[in-house]
């Protein structure tokens, strides 16, 4: 599945109502270790198909959505499983490690 | 430039020094802290002692045979990495060195201070990456964990965003550093306090003190502080390599202690042996 671009406005539609589990990748253009992550997810959401839905919120552009959910670190990546933050991962993590999370 | 710099002067950081040096490459080893094999009082399972030997007399042997063939061996603390795409920028208090290829050989030391609080606020005020989560602190007051050289740097990497600093040094000497908003406190350390987030440091005396956040940098920046930084991934705070001792990003290696597993001497002269021959191959094939 394509990597969604998530934002204050789409969040509810596309994370909070969500039927199948979601990831999502905080970051900032400005983060060394973000684009590390990035791949990463990119990689996931190939992976994945339609099983998962996976998309980043750039923190910049949706302070709220980042102060919504407490993160203070990035890159920060939530697993939301029914609507709910699930599962957490601060700093850069492997894909296994984010997949694991999944279980 | 150097074509590589390999940080750590243990058998995998000097071992890899021999071949980049051989394959012609400008080659700069920088070292600081007293390193793993120099705590060995006596090997005696590596090849090629018939009476063992100490790990010191080892370590001092590797730096002097890597000094023998040309290569810049320099005892001094590097306290910031910078990945600049074309090249690979470290500074020392000293000064900078800039390089094509870097390789990490740091050791296993974890630097992690044992302080109540830490682990349960990462992530929630308590960060070991000033220039990724600086950003969330602009304009507030924070503290950094530490009293060295590496505790200055990070300080002074925050210096323009955070309103206030507090070195926390927790029983250490305070640190040399000269800013209108940074102040030092050299008390023992209790816990780190707050409910959901970093809300303020106790100290052992019973005082007290309020931080919106928390950067740690006690001691000499280790493999996993450098990993943090460059965007390297790491497992359990070792980094993640490939069978060719690469790492994610390119341009970077790592090998001995730092990559965990077997904590040996042919273990880790094995991967210095390999990171440098790599290190070679990504020169010539990247034409650098």
């Amino acid at each position: 599945m394509a990597v969604l671009k998530i934002t204050q406005e789409n969040f509810e539609e596309e994370v909070s109502k969500s039927n199948i589990p979601v990831i999502i990748d905080f970051y900032a253009d400005w983060c060394g270790p973000c684009k590390m992550m990035s791949p990463i997810i990119d990689n996931i959401a190939e992976e994945l198909g339609e099983s998962v839905k996976v998309g980043k919120v750039n923190i910049d552009d949706n302070k709220n959505l980042a102060m919504q959910f407490g993160i203070m670190s990035i890159p920060t990546v939530i697993i939301f499983k029914e609507g709910k933050a699930e599962k957490t991962f601060v700093g850069l993590r492997d894909k296994e490690e984010i997949l694991n999370g999944l279980k | 430039m150097y074509d590589v710099i390999i940080i750590g002067a243990g058998p995998a950081g000097i071992t890899a020094s021999l071949y980049t040096q051989r394959g012609n490459l400008k080659t700069l080893v920088l070292y600081n802290e007293k390193s793993g094999l120099e705590k060995a009082e006596h090997i005696e399972n590596y090849y090629g002692f018939e009476n063992g030997i100490s790990g010191e007399a080892l370590y001092k042997i590797g730096i002097e045979q890597a000094k023998n063939i040309g290569v810049d061996v320099i005892k001094e603390e590097v306290t910031k990495v910078e990945n600049n795409i074309d090249y690979f920028k470290i500074v020392t208090p000293r000064g900078e060195y800039t390089s094509k290829v870097l390789i990490l050989s740091t050791g296993n030391k974890k630097n992690k201070p044992k302080i109540k609080g830490i682990e349960k606020f990462e992530g929630k005020g308590v960060s070991y990456c000033t220039i990724c989560d600086g950003f969330f602190f602009r304009n507030r007051s924070i503290s950094v964990i530490g009293s060295g050289n590496y505790a200055v740097s990070e300080t002074n990497e925050l210096i323009n965003i955070a309103n206030d600093i507090t070195i926390l040094t927790n029983g250490e000497k305070a640190p040399e550093i000269r800013a209108d908003n940074v102040n030092i406190d050299t008390k023992k350390i209790e816990e780190i306090i707050g409910e959901n987030k970093v809300e303020g440091v106790k100290f052992k005396d019973g005082t007290e003190i309020q931080t919106d956040g928390i950067f740690i940098a006690q001691g000499v920046a280790g493999s996993a502080d450098f990993a943090k930084k460059l965007g390297i991934i790491t497992n359990k705070d070792n980094i993640v390599v490939n069978a060719n001792m690469e790492t994610n990003v390119k341009g970077i290696f790592a090998c001995g202690d730092c990559t965990g597993g077997l904590l040996q001497v042919s273990k880790a002269v094995y991967e210095g042996a390999k990171a440098g021959l790599e290190a070679i191959k990504y020169i010539r094939k990247n034409n650098k």
